[in-house]
């Protein structure tokens, strides 16, 4: 059974929490004590129904002020498939946890009001993510039961949004008339909607093909961990030493001719190691212990991959940044620390190019600082070399945290655009 | 083994998910512990943390805090695991506390060690000078863990702010932090109670004896059935019999309830969850029955 990942978006108001109620209870994911204590929660606030964002919203401080303040996690499965939801607020000062969903997600399901149309929460959440490099998006156009379950009034809402879409980097576009409220197209096939041939919401989460998603071309190896058994009692292992990590992008074999970077040395997979045996290739996301032909001096931070097939290596990279705290500003001139793949290095912010509005998508060059939930561009200069590759093509070898050296918070969140071209 | 397709199942994913974390505290820490109760998600957790680092020894000791208040199949169990893997085990006692006078045993025939376990465990990471805790704690189990950062910073006090959690994004964990603070690591926050019990079928990872169906003297309370112990007083109308229960969840004796089954091996617990209306916790655990926010409040003061 393959797993999926995905992200919701939404605000109060549009049925995300009535949503993702539906896809749990139908699938036997809320459970009798839980759905109870909603109950009475819901009928001791005064709630006109139950309120099936209690049973996410566990904190006290959502309860009593009735929001969201952070990404709450779901689990749900079905014969075919198991999934985890990344529940976002939509809020406007919650890009921040949008984008902390989005980051792992397979795919992303934004939710429209049929009444209202496209409006600019809609916009933003397709443009969070197409920048998170989500493959697969699914517009739900819920509330079909206001709007008459009109078939013009989706199609309307359609080509409203596909013409914002072509600005963004969307490969698979989807769109489900729903009602949430009354279950139409979210587990089963609508009765009142005949003019719609796709499939249900639950059906589409079932079927959709994500496992082309990862990059299974570049290989791509961050050494974690050196194992390097102490035990003298064992001369079998006396001399086992092995490079743990989790394969980032490609397939690796026993016998391919590689590369470790920094250094530069070429050698081969000897083999290619877990607890449960030797196997015959690791792909992308397997964690495994490689182990190689020559004695080389390797430790984490290291990457190792294909002679033919290298990431770009460099000390200056182009990025989009996510700032995440409100305690700080980014600013050209500043300097933070910076996780890349198992490398922690120290990061000058050269410069900001500009900071993005991700409703209008407008550029403002004459931005001097990103603040909280601000997205702009930014030029990097590393203490350490950095091995990356595009966001869009590696989504692991692509990404970068930023953190704050004195307070130790995770401030910035980056996709790398790609080496910065000198002059 | 992976198909050619190169996909993997939920469980392999999973697998990789943990062993992945777990090789990146062992790598940016400098005194790890493992939290090992003895319970399922320990036990899982543990699993892991052997396989991270094959050949070679897991490079970090286990902690249990121990109530004092146990059941003797699972302080077996504990003590055979721990030397089977050769690892080095840390107790961390609630009778000690209470008799050095750092903790006040609750009074009263509903009286619980379970909120005591906070003094001996913050006392224990200060003394060893532990920097990252692992627990076993799954987001599925409770609303406020379904909130919780899978790198959950601690403060020197060991609390926990829910509203002030470093960002979390795609896998890059950051467990910066000044000394005397700490991190607390959930490997499994990503895993269901059906996945556990998926794993541990295909795994072969043994568990204690009380999570199979048995014969036990139990009695009734508050719709849960507890176990017949020397810690425990019968209040009007509670009366011990013979039934056929098994365990969902292990903690401390006194708040942990059994629940009445047939299922003997592992197929037919997985059999069972499958069907089951009921959340682990809340089917056995008194413990979290206190409040709304009852898990909340435990873990801002440095609960697992």
């Amino acid at each position: 059974m393959e797993l999926l990942r995905f992200a919701t978006a939404g605000s109060v108001d549009d049925g995300k929490s009535t949503l993702i109620g539906r896809l749990l209870y139908d699938s036997k994911a809320i459970f009798e004590d839980q759905l109870d204590a909603v109950e009475r929660t819901s009928l001791e606030r005064g709630d006109a129904h139950t309120n099936l964002a209690l049973l996410t919203d566990g904190l006290r401080a959502e309860r009593e002020q009735g929001i969201t303040i952070d990404v709450a996690y779901r689990y749900f499965a079905t014969p075919k498939r198991k999934f985890i939801i990344a529940d976002t607020p939509g809020h406007i000062q919650y890009t921040r946890n949008m984008v902390t969903g989005a980051s792992t997600a397979d795919l992303a399901l934004v939710l429209i009001d049929a009444r209202n149309g496209v409006v600019e929460q809609s916009r933003r959440h397709a443009f969070l993510a197409s920048l998170l490099g989500i493959p697969h998006l699914v517009v739900c156009v819920n509330k079909m039961d206001l709007v008459d379950w009109s078939e013009e009034r989706f199609e309307e809402i359609k080509a409203e949004f596909r013409s914002f879409a072509m600005k963004l980097d969307v490969h698979d576009l989807t769109f489900i008339p729903v009602s949430a409220l009354h279950g139409d197209n979210v587990v089963e096939r609508s009765a009142t909607m005949p003019w719609y041939e796709g499939s249900s919401l639950l059906h589409h989460l079932e079927e959709v093909h994500i496992a082309s998603d990862r990059n299974l071309i570049d290989a791509r190896f961050p050494v974690q961990y050196v194992i390097r058994p102490q035990d003298q009692s064992s001369h079998a292992l006396h001399d086992y030493r092995g490079y743990a990590g989790t394969v980032a992008g490609g397939v690796l074999k026993p016998g391919d001719e590689v590369v470790v970077l920094p250094s530069g040395l070429t050698t081969t997979i000897a083999a290619i190691d877990t607890a449960d045996g030797p196997v015959a290739e690791a792909f992308a996301a397997m964690a495994v212990t490689v182990r190689l032909a020559d004695d080389l001096d390797v430790s984490r931070g290291d990457m190792i991959c294909r002679v033919r097939n290298r990431p770009h290596v460099g000390q200056d990279v182009d990025a989009m940044v996510c700032w995440l705290t409100a305690e700080s500003g980014l600013r050209p001139g500043a300097k933070l620390a910076i996780k890349h793949t198992t490398r922690w290095g120290r990061a000058l912010v050269k410069d900001l190019q500009y900071r993005l509005d991700i409703n209008t998508l407008h550029r403002d060059e004459a931005a001097g600082s990103l603040t909280l939930n601000e997205i702009g561009r930014v030029r990097l200069r590393t203490t350490v070399p950095l091995f990356f590759d595009e966001y869009r093509r590696n989504r692991t070898t692509g990404s970068f945290v930023l953190v704050d050296e004195a307070a130790n918070n995770t401030v910035g969140a980056g996709i790398i655009l790609g080496p910065t071209e000198m002059a | 083994m992976p198909s050619s397709t190169y996909e993997l199942t939920h469980l392999q994913a999973l697998e990789a998910e943990a062993i992945h974390i777990i090789r990146e505290v062992a790598a940016e820490f400098e005194r790890p512990v493992l939290l090992f109760s003895g319970g399922k998600d320990s036990a899982v957790m543990l699993h892991l943390a052997v396989k991270a680092f094959a050949p070679a020894r897991m490079p970090f000791p286990v902690m249990h805090v121990d109530t004092g208040h146990n059941f003797p199949e699972v302080i077996e169990y504990r003590d055979r695991r721990v030397a089977e893997a050769g690892l080095r085990l840390v107790v961390a006692s609630v009778q000690d506390a209470i008799d050095a006078g750092t903790v006040v045993e609750e009074t009263g025939p509903r009286a619980s060690r379970n909120r005591l376990q906070i003094v001996p465990l913050l006392d224990a990471i200060g003394e060893h000078r532990f920097d990252a805790v692992f627990g076993g704690a799954r987001r599925d189990e409770e609303k406020a863990r379904a909130k919780e950062r899978v790198f959950s910073f601690r403060d020197e006090f060991g609390q926990w702010d829910p509203k002030n959690q470093r960002p979390e994004l795609w896998s890059l964990y950051n467990g910066r932090h000044r000394r005397g603070e700490h991190i607390r690591v959930f490997p499994l926050s990503n895993w269901t109670e059906l996945d556990i019990w998926q794993y541990v079928a295909t795994e072969g990872v043994p568990l204690p004896p009380i999570y199979f169906a048995h014969t036990r003297r139990v009695f009734e309370r508050d719709g849960m059935l507890l176990a017949e112990s020397p810690w425990v007083t019968l209040l009007d109308g509670e009366e011990i019999e013979d039934r056929t229960v098994r365990f969902r969840t292990v903690g401390d004796a006194t708040c942990t309830g059994a629940v009445e089954s047939r299922a003997s091996d592992v197929e037919a617990i997985i059999a069972e969850i499958a069907v089951t209306r009921i959340t682990e916790r809340g089917a056995t655990r008194a413990d979290d029955r206190i409040s709304e926010a009852g898990m909340e409040d435990r873990k801002r003061e440095g609960y697992f």
